[in-house]
């Protein structure tokens, strides 16, 4: 029976683990040797696009936590004709690959985009926020945002009306009730998205890519390395370490909700 | 007076949300029919920019679909086995190629492309083939349909139905096509549409993995957002989201709870979502 896994790990080991054993020993092997691993933290403007990439990784993060907890909550609670096509509708994004999620936002913000043409419509001049960080986030937002609500409400299903009930007889305000009620209820949930989120935003290339190529985060760093530098082996480290950090995030949120991330999903 | 308050604040935000992730989507199907963008849609509707897209980027759509199908097979041929694999043994091995199983996913595209060409780059037949990118996508998919076909097969009582088919005399063989395949053809399915909506619109390893010839729909549509008008991009978003948004719909669709499902016998609620690990974009 055991056997039936053969294919599928006889693919993996050829497809997955032997091209990483590749790349790690193809990071060690350029002019500054393996010390390309510590490049990360040693060079200055290495440093700079991670601490940018993390920095808008961990704003969306909140955002799109503190959004989608919001809005997912209040979607569960309130049945309203054309509710199921709205979310069906709202959950679309997730699947969009990052190239599409960057053109949603340059139909919003871009130089043709629904804000420039209603800020000039109303004589404001063009407000043009695509092509930076701000459009960045907003892509990221864009794509996490109906994960994140897809998984509160999960969760605000499986959460006891009673107890608010209870909560709000013993004469709790709403404050109280969200704050020690269905924030403790929630945790899991919002652990998991938010590792979720973190992961994504951190790895992301394709939204960075059709935004623009200044946007200094660490997968467009790679990019560069790759093609335009051919510095191949600071790109093999770079993306080494960047594979190991995400792997690591999904890890310690996991331990942390209780095997819901990743793996129990 | 306040919770009324708190709902309106509520209802708005909600409602902005909703906005936000709809109206790009109307603009961009909007663009893509429209005759001149800028003037808006004074300047009449066509279908001028999907034809001319159909024409340019017509062979990068149909190789899409190839590669997807493709992707499916292989993905049926590994995955599914090694879904039944992964229940029937318990042991610690089984559960750490599981744990492994899902790298794919948690690591960024870019960094398992690289990888890829770090190992096999060397071999030109293979890096300037289709398959060079059908592998990536295997890679990336994979977790997604061994997944599904597990959680169906957690759900049933496979040990009694495989003892029971065995005591009447069944073969192994008899017994895999018989009893367990049928019985997770619904994860199957849902495995099988993951992975052909998640192949289509695979970007980010594709962009390192393709050459000139083997341009595949998500490629063609960055070089059409980088270089090309406003319109034209939208009209190849608009045949991109016609490709895939029956996919996505028919998932949510299976995903659905269902009254007298195998889920609701069991006290599980039926998931709402659909993709719930990490996808990058």
């Amino acid at each position: 029976m055991i056997g039936m896994l053969v294919p599928a790990a006889a693919f993996f080991a050829a497809f997955f683990i032997l091209p990483m054993f590749r790349l790690f020993l193809v990071g060690g092997s350029g002019a500054s040797g393996w010390g390309a691993y510590m490049a990360i933290v040693t060079n200055h403007s290495y440093f700079t696009s991670l601490l940018a990439t993390f920095g808008v990784a961990l704003i969306t993060t909140l955002a799109s936590l503190l959004i989608g907890s919001i809005v997912g909550v209040f979607l569960q609670r309130h049945r309203f004709p054309g509710r199921g096509a709205l979310v069906a509708l709202i959950t679309l994004p997730m699947a969009f690959p990052g190239v599409v999620v960057g053109f949603m936002v340059i139909m919003l913000g871009g130089r043709q985009g629904l804000i420039s043409q209603l800020s000039m419509a109303l004589g404001g001049g063009r407000v043009v926020f695509a092509y930076s960080l701000v459009g960045l986030f907003l892509g990221y937002l864009y794509f996490s945002l109906p994960r994140t609500i897809l998984t509160v409400m999960a969760a605000t299903e499986k959460l006891d009306p009673k107890l608010e009930e209870a909560a709000r007889s013993l004469g709790a305000g709403p404050w109280h009730i969200v704050r020690d009620v269905i924030l403790p209820g929630l945790k899991p949930a919002l652990i998991s998205a938010g590792a979720i989120c973190f992961a994504t935003a951190i790895g992301a290339f394709g939204t960075a890519f059709t935004l623009a190529t200044r946007i200094n985060v660490l997968p467009m760093v790679i990019y560069t390395e790759f093609t335009l530098s051919a510095n191949i082996a600071m790109a093999a480290a770079l993306s080494f370490v960047l594979g190991a950090l995400t792997w690591a995030v999904l890890a310690l949120a996991r331990s942390a909700a209780g095997n819901t991330v990743v793996a129990a999903a | 007076m306040f919770r009324k308050s708190l709902f309106v604040a509520q209802l708005c935000l909600t409602l902005l949300v909703c906005l936000f992730l709809i109206v790009p989507m109307l603009l961009s199907v909007l663009a893509g029919l429209t005759e001149n963008y800028f003037v808006g849609l004074s300047s009449g509707l066509t279908f001028r920019w999907v034809i001319q897209v159909w024409q340019d980027y017509g062979d990068t759509i149909f190789r899409s679909i190839w590669i997807a199908l493709a992707c499916l097979a292989v993905n049926l041929l590994l995955g599914v086995p090694a879904a039944y694999a992964l229940r029937r043994s318990n042991n610690r091995w089984a559960r750490a190629f599981e744990e492994l199983l899902v790298l794919p996913i948690a690591v960024p595209g870019l960094a398992t492309a690289l990888a890829l060409i770090a190992a096999y780059g060397g071999w030109s037949e293979l890096r300037t083939s289709w398959l060079f990118i059908l592998i990536g996508h295997v890679l990336f998919t994979l977790p997604f349909m061994v997944r599904s076909v597990l959680a169906v097969l957690g759900s049933i009582d496979l040990e009694t139905l495989e003892e029971g088919a065995a005591s009447l005399g069944a073969r192994f063989v008899q017994r895999f096509f018989h009893v367990v395949l049928p019985n997770c053809r619904e994860g199957t399915l849902t495995g099988a549409l993951m992975v052909l909506t998640l192949s289509m619109g695979e970007f980010n390893m594709t962009w390192l993995l393709h050459t000139p010839f083997t341009k595949t729909l998500p490629v063609g549509l960055a070089d059409a957002y980088a270089s090309l008008r406003l319109e034209i991009g939208s009209a190849y978003t608009l045949l991109f989201f016609l490709m895939i948004v029956p996919l996505l719909l028919a998932m949510q669709f299976l995903a659905r709870p269902r009254g007298k499902s195998r889920n609701a016998a069991t006290g599980k609620p039926g998931s709402q979502s659909i993709i719930k690990e990490p996808v990058t974009p």
